[in-house]
């Protein structure tokens, strides 16, 4: 039962993909990409990560796909009918690549086995003992802002970061700076 | 020898798909003009990272890791690990893929077209004039 | 659609409870699934939201980008705070047992400060990025 809707949500996350490739109307773009990140957070509740599959959806579905309407509102909404870059050179790329990645998949644990190395660093001891040294019960919670504090400010300063990025790159100043005045007389 | 690869297909598939799903997005990436459908790609290659990242911490049987009140034997939880390193990364996904926007709009008003090849002749024609 | 009734009513019907939500998703997030990222984003909803039925100016009104900006430097300060507290009560850097005398008590609060420092950052950074992209010229 699991497994099947793994597979089914899995699918439908490829084809979703494909039809985001093969269209040229930008406002369909996007659409496709609101229902891929909802696919998504579905597909995360199915393996058991609630918080991740929360987040993916207030974000991913939800703000991303008014950020990107308001951009196609001040650009553009179809993409124009050209052949792709390069020729089939990034089609070879993909395929290299991609098989290259799919070969170092072999040596992977299997799915879901309780005995992969991943469970067997660090994560036993916040899953046996978090509640008794935080207090908390939501493990991911006491992971995230406890035990790892120092990622997660790492990541809010980066957010920070990004923000004033985009008011230096858009958002208008209050005042329009004024010419130098003695940068005139400095070139000749 | 048949179940073998079964097992192997069913053991694998999640990863099988992630790498799929990430090829997807880079050939969007690399063989498209278009500003907008190239960060749209971007998205799918970031996404299929998450869905590599919580399939690895996936156990059989296991449930969200949240404890259970009032129950002195826990059940066993999937790692918590993952979630926590992908929860931090889609929100700095949506923070940088928004700085990725903001160029686009600043492009468009710069060139009045997010089209790479156009931006790429008119650029040209800059450098040839003088 | 500044000018649609039905849109007007049932926008000014739901942000109170979509409000609610984040803030139930904010100070639940130790119990349930949630905490400040999710808490953030939801709230900014409730901005978007009201923006697009009451128009940006509205918007921009209730809540000035000058406090915004200072809200998304806020938030980080008051995580990097709270390690700067608990560095001088004698713990190392984002140590929370030292908050209080006891270890899962100053646990306790020291998540809820920093969550409480997520929330707010992430919530002035997606609302100043909605503004400054829906405040463009076309």
């Amino acid at each position: 039962m699991e497994m099947m809707f793994n597979v089914i949500l899995l699918i439908m996350l490829l084809l979703t993909a494909i039809g985001l490739v093969r269209k040229r109307s930008l406002f369909a773009v996007v659409m496709l990409s609101g229902i891929y990140s909802l696919l998504s957070a579905t597909l995360f509740i199915a393996l058991d990560a609630v918080d991740v599959a929360f987040t993916e959806a207030a974000v991913g579905a939800g703000i991303s796909t008014v950020l990107m309407l308001g951009t196609l509102a001040l650009t553009t909404r179809d993409e124009e009918e050209t052949p792709p870059k390069g020729g089939i050179l990034p089609l070879l790329v993909v395929m290299v690549t991609g098989s290259a990645l799919l070969y170092a998949t072999i040596d992977m644990p299997n799915f879901g086995d309780p005995m992969a190395p991943i469970h067997h660093f660090m994560a036993p001891h916040y899953v046996e003992h978090s509640g008794v040294e935080t207090g908390i019960p939501n493990i991911v919670t006491s992971v995230l802002a406890s035990y790892r504090g120092y990622d997660t400010m790492g990541e809010t300063t980066v957010i920070l970061t990004a923000t004033i990025g985009i008011l230096a790159i858009l958002g208008r100043g209050r005042k329009r700076p004024k010419k130098l005045p003695h940068r005139k007389a400095n070139t000749p | 020898m048949s179940t073998d690869l079964l097992e192997q297909v069913s053991g694998h598939f999640n990863y099988w798909m992630a790498v799929i799903l990430m090829m997807v997005g880079l050939y969007v990436v690399l063989s498209r003009h278009n500003l907008i459908k190239k960060l749209v790609g971007l998205n799918i290659f970031q996404t299929s990272v998450f869905i590599l990242y919580v399939s690895m911490g996936k156990i059989h049987g296991g449930i969200a890791p949240i404890y259970v009140e009032g129950v002195t034997e826990q059940p066993v939880f999937s790692n918590p690990v993952p979630h926590v390193l992908m929860l931090t990364a889609i929100v700095v996904g949506i923070a940088t893929t928004a700085l990725g926007l903001s160029l686009v709009v600043l492009i468009k008003k710069t060139f009045n077209t997010i089209e790479e090849d156009e931006i790429q002749a008119s650029l040209d024609k800059k450098r040839r004039k003088p | 659609m500044k000018n649609q009734a039905i849109y007007r009513e049932v926008a000014k019907l739901m942000m109170p409870f979509i409000l609610m939500f984040a803030m139930y998703v904010q100070f639940h997030g130790d119990f349930g699934p949630g905490g400040g990222f999710q808490a953030g984003v939801i709230l900014a909803v409730v901005y978007i939201l009201y923006a697009l039925v009451f128009g940006l100016g509205n918007a921009r009104h209730v809540t000035p980008m000058t406090i915004l900006r200072f809200m998304l430097a806020f938030g980080v300060l008051l995580y990097a705070g709270v390690g700067m507290v608990t560095m001088f009560m004698g713990g190392q850097f984002l140590d929370y047992n030292v908050l209080s005398h006891d270890p899962a008590h100053g646990q306790h609060l020291g998540v809820f400060l920093v969550e409480l420092g997520v929330g707010i950052s992430v919530a002035a950074a997606m609302i100043t990025i909605f503004f400054v992209f829906s405040g463009q010229e076309h």
